[in-house]
């Protein structure tokens, strides 16, 4: 599209977009990721539909996972077809995403 | 306790030999949303004993909408709600944006009768207003018990559900009737098998949201708006073709800026939400609205567009399901009304609950009232009357071909090129059809499934 460079609203990084919302991080990581699975994966799909940015390229190729910034949505689990890829599960009562203008 | 088990797509119900002999409450509901929470109001002013679960510290903190609430249901449930309801502006002007990258046609509808009572549609935060509704489940006599994930069915044997397990230390409650009001990825509807298949992606948007902070002024000065007036934009055209739409929502002192994007085909685009939004914020129709916003939060969340041929079943021995937790979302890209129908599912859900715990009856055949109720309220009858809709809008013609066709045919009816003679409008659209590629019988055929769909 029409984007100007340099226009301020478009240079917002990642984390400055993640910066305003609330996570209260638990211990236990509520996703875990068998990156093994990963490493045989073509598709990929959960480095474009995971919107938190959770799933990154590791220069050897592999996938790295974090689960701290995570807005519990479910795109993740339910793009992935590799069985075993992903345990999904909501974090414990209270704790995960704090939404206050959601 | 057994070993902890957490709610996900794996969470598996704890099985009782026997029925308990005693429940916690008549009615436990999973979810304080707006489903949830006008789902234990009905329970509870209709006598029953009712617990309100939700995993989240506070009811809304982990929904996420686009930012409109049509209120006109709740009329049932909180008489002048307008009084009351946590309110940032009443929508006055309702506008629909189609857009190529550098041209849009708005369809823009000012009514100022909406901007009285009894109002039509409001923009409120989730945060506010899901707290709002709890409160009054509360002021019914519902119990809300916050921070407590229901980590799957207690269920009988035989597969009657008698309540839910939660990651309290305390561990299991029991009910008469369990109402899953517990969203888009409902583990307890699945879990109890009335989803038919687990595989629903295909049904999935994602949308995503930024909330922009502006001066008050700067919002009335830019949507032409005064005092309390908001105004919301949906948007067709800004997704490069994956299927979904674009919202642009006026709040009090921000506006919320969201895309919405169907998830196969996100991933098949290869694109990231984020760009999206960025495209958006900088298409000349939309940057001078937020250009200066600062961002104060970002959120995601899914939402289930499948629509009236694919919802589960709506009731099992001991449970009901309500809201997005049964796909009754009506959403279809640009067209986003969940709340209004989470709310009247929730009510009927409630009310059914209360009468088959009266009757003694808490069978699937002792709740069926729930579907009948619902097919007779607008919950289902717009869901029928409008089953071919999302069908409609998230089509590859919809999505990739008519955007530009309506751009190109206004440009076509707006341009002056004198000494020219003005085209006629038909030699116009034979034009457009034929540079998008559009097949005029696909043309005429979506024509008339859009007419009866609204007509
Ligand atoms: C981007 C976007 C834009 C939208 N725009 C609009 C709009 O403008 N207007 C509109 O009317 N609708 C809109 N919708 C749709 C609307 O948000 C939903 O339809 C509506 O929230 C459904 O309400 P619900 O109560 O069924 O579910 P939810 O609001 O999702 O509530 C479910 C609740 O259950 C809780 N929960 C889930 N699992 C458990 C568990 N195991 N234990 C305890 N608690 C649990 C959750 O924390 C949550 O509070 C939009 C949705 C999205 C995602
Ligand atoms: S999480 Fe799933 S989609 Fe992502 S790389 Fe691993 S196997 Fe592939
Ligand atoms: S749940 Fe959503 S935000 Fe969290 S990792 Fe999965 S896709 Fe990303």
């Amino acid at each position: 599209m029409t984007g100007q460079p340099g226009e301020d609203y478009r240079e917002i990084s990642f984390d400055d977009r993640m910066e305003g919302t609330e996570f209260r991080v638990s211990e236990r990581a509520h996703i875990t990721v068998d990156t093994e699975v990963c490493d045989s994966c073509t598709v990929r799909s959960c480095l474009h539909v995971c919107p938190a940015k959770l799933f990154v390229p590791r220069a050897d190729g592999g996938i790295l996972f974090n689960f701290e910034q995570c807005f519990e949505c479910g795109a993740c689990y339910q793009v992935c077809d590799a069985e075993g890829a992903i345990t999904w599960t909501y974090p414990d009562g209270g704790l995960g995403v704090v939404f206050r203008k959601g | 306790m057994t070993e902890p088990s957490y709610a996900g797509p794996v969470s598996a119900s704890a099985l009782l030999q026997q029925p308990p002999p005693a429940r916690d409450f008549d009615v436990l509901v999973v979810g304080a949303g707006p489903a949830g929470s006008a789902a234990a109001l009905a329970a509870a002013r209709a006598g029953c004993s009712v617990a309100l679960l939700e995993r989240g510290p506070y009811p809304g903190s982990k929904n996420v909408y686009g930012g409109v609430v049509y209120g006109r249901i709740l009329d049932e449930l909180v008489p002048q709600w307008w009084e009351e309801m946590p309110v940032e502006r009443w929508v006055t002007r309702r506008s629909t944006m189609v857009m190529t990258a550098d041209q849009a046609l708005t369809v823009d509808f000012r009514s100022q009768r909406w901007g009285t009572a009894p109002y039509n549609g409001a923009t409120a935060h989730r945060s506010d207003l899901d707290g709002w509704l709890a409160g009054h489940a509360v002021a019914a006599g519902a119990v809300l018990v916050p921070a407590t994930v229901a980590t799957g069915l207690l269920r009988t044997t035989a597969g009657t559900v008698v309540g839910v397990r939660t990651d309290r230390p305390d561990g299991d409650l029991t009910a008469k009737v369990v109402i899953a009001c517990d969203g888009v990825n409902s583990f307890l509807a699945k879990e109890a098998g009335l989803h038919p298949r687990q595989d629903n992606a295909r049904h999935l948007t994602l949308g995503v949201k930024e909330t922009l902070a502006l001066p008050r002024e700067v919002i009335e000065q830019r949507f032409g708006l005064t005092g309390r007036d908001g105004q919301d934009i949906e948007i067709l055209g800004c997704t490069r073709g994956i299927p979904g739409g674009g919202f642009l929502y006026t709040n009090l002192e921000s506006v919320s800026l969201g895309v919405v994007v169907g998830l196969p085909g996100l991933a098949a685009a290869k694109v990231r939400p984020e760009e999206l939004l960025a495209d958006l914020k900088a298409h000349p129709a939309i940057a001078p609205l937020v250009r200066g916003g600062r961002q104060v939060e970002y959120a995601a969340h899914l939402i289930p567009e499948g629509g009236y041929d694919h919802l589960p079943e709506l009731a099992g021995d001991g449970l009901l399901v309500a809201g997005d937790a049964a796909g009754m979302c009506l959403a279809a890209g640009i067209w986003l009304e969940g709340v209004n129908f989470a709310i009247g599912a929730g009510m009927y859900a409630g009310r059914a609950a209360a009468a088959a715990i009266g009757a003694g009856d808490t069978s699937q055949a002792g709740l069926a009232g729930y579907r009948r109720a619902l097919e007779r309220s607008f919950v289902l009858a717009d869901h029928r009357k409008l089953r071919k809709v999302p069908g409609l809008v998230l089509s590859e013609r919809m999505q990739r071909q008519y955007p530009g066709l309506i751009c190109d045919l206004a440009e076509g009816l707006f341009e002056v090129d004198n000494p020219r003679p003005k085209p006629g409008v038909w030699r116009l659209l034979r034009t457009a059809v034929r540079r998008h590629d559009i097949s005029p019988r696909r043309l005429l055929a979506d024509a008339i499934t859009g007419m009866r769909a609204f007509g």
